[in-house]
């Protein structure tokens, strides 16, 4: 590994051509330098996007966030206004490994290594957050989900990287959440995860919602019978049973040493439940 | 492959080094300047053996590369205790017996002062949770918690005084 190039542009259009010219994208290299150095992919120059101008910090723009896309998590966290207005965002990205993680890995990384069982990818499409995805053809704005389409894999072009995260703003009465389960208390990768954010009117009725469940299936799902179980109704215990059964159907998990098929399936059911339920008394206490 | 010429302070003084582009830091630390404190003990970030701080932050610096550490201030085990004198810490293992082998405990010794210089107070379960990316094979982890909460009594205590 030692052999590797390894270049950090401090400009988006450098960035862009190095990365076209077959460079890899490194943020916090969290992961990216375990497979390297595991041999899992094959060497290539790497190239450093922590310097490049907008990939790092967070701030709000019309209300919303903007997230550099290489910040590492802990910031994430330390960040007041941030956890006030996501908090299960940032849940999510907190979960990521130990302290010593935290300071180096990022939301994009996370996002673009591709694995179904990345924490911060649920919660982050359950907000309906975006990447500002740079690239030889100039910017574009591309829904968080649109990002990973396989294990492993995204649908990044050549040249093209990740810049920004973006959040919406928040209406009155929204909140979220994230839960995962894992065999220990800290330091594994989740046998299933959910993330939830949820809208109430002013009577305390659900407006809209958004489950997506995460390491069930090859990328992140959204619950899509999220909606018929929950929009137009209070929090009770038969619309949690309807989120659960919707949550069950949508799972397509694999077998490991980690969970079975069946257990991944059930147990998704209940973190959906659970992340619902969490996001829901947030959204009320923001009434 | 041509080598790249690195600028950084490390435990306050600074340094210059030639270091290979794909390079660890920790590689870098122990190879090229001779800090042979921080170790290696799994090359992938688990476990926690090559802590140190870089901009007061705490990183594995398995995972990070030697070209990364240009024009940063490092600190590492070496620099912990001053004018001769063990940090509290570094006492307190000793006191403790927070370590048998040893190969863990500048990792963790790194780690924990991270912890006491942002949270003077800590709870046990806070401790814990901050400790849980340094794994020690030897102590099961007792000792290195009283340890460390004993230390941060002791810091407090210095401080108040
Ligand atoms: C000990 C340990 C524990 C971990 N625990 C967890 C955990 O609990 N949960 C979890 O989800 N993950 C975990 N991880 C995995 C990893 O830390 C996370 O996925 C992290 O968020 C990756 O971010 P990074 O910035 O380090 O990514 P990098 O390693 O820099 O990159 C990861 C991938 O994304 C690409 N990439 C990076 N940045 C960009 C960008 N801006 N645009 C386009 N592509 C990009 C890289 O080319 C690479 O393919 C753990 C890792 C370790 C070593
Ligand atoms: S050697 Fe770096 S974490 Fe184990
Ligand atoms: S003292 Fe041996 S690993 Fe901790």
């Amino acid at each position: 590994m030692s052999q590797l190039q390894y270049y950090a542009p401090g400009s988006v259009e450098d960035a862009v051509k190095a990365l076209g010219a077959g460079g890899r994208a490194m943020s916090g290299g969290t992961d990216l330098l375990v497979q390297l150095r595991a041999g899992r992919l094959p060497p290539g120059p790497i190239v450093d996007l922590k310097n490049v101008a907008g990939t790092q910090g967070i701030r709000q723009e019309n209300g919303g966030w903007i997230i550099g896309a290489a910040t590492p998590a802990a910031l994430l966290g330390e960040h007041a206004g941030l956890v006030a207005a996501w908090p299960g965002v940032v849940e999510g990205a907190g979960l990521i490994g130990s302290t010593q993680i935290q300071n180096r890995a990022s939301l994009a990384g996370n996002l673009c290594n591709a694995s179904p069982a990345a924490d911060s990818v649920p919660a982050l499409i359950a907000a309906r957050a975006t990447c500002i995805v740079a690239g030889p053809g100039g910017r574009r704005e591309v829904p968080v989900q649109a990002i990973v389409t396989g294990v492993g894999k995204t649908s990044l072009g050549p040249g093209e990287f990740v810049l920004e995260i973006r959040l919406p703003p928040r209406p009155p009465r929204a909140a979220d959440a994230y839960l995962r389960a894992i065999p220990r208390t800290e330091m594994d990768i989740a046998v299933a995860g959910a993330g939830a954010d949820i809208v109430l009117d002013e009577a305390g009725v659900c407006q809209d919602v958004r489950v997506v469940l995460g390491a069930v299936a090859p990328t992140a799902v959204i619950v899509a019978g999220a909606s018929a179980a929950l929009v137009g109704f209070r929090l009770d215990e038969a619309a949690l049973e309807r989120l659960d059964s919707a949550a069950q159907v949508v799972c397509r998990p694999i077998s490991d040493k980690r969970g079975t098929v069946e257990y991944r399936t059930r147990i998704a059911g209940v973190l959906a439940r659970r992340a619902v339920a969490i996001a829901w008394e947030r959204a009320e206490k923001r009434a | 492959m041509s080598k790249v010429h690195i600028r950084a302070r490390v435990n306050g003084d600074p340094v210059e080094f030639l270091a290979e582009q794909g390079m660890t830091l920790l590689d870098a630390l122990r190879d090229e300047l001779g800090l042979t404190g921080a170790k290696e003990g799994c090359g992938s970030g688990d476990c926690g053996a090559c802590s140190i701080m870089v901009d007061e932050r705490l990183v594995c610096s398995c995972l990070m590369l030697a070209p990364e550490a240009e024009g940063r201030r490092i600190e590492t085990i070496e620099g912990m205790a001053r004018d001769g004198g063990l940090h509290p810490l570094q006492r307190k293992f000793l006191e403790h017996a927070a370590l048998q082998c040893g190969f863990c405990t500048p990792g963790l010794l790194v780690a924990a002062k991270a912890l006491l210089d942002q949270n003077p107070d800590p709870t046990e379960t806070e401790t814990r949770f901050w400790l849980a990316g340094n794994l020690c094979r030897c102590t099961g982890y007792d000792k290195v918690i009283r340890a460390v909460m004993d230390a941060a009594a002791e810091l407090r205590q210095a401080h108040s005084a």
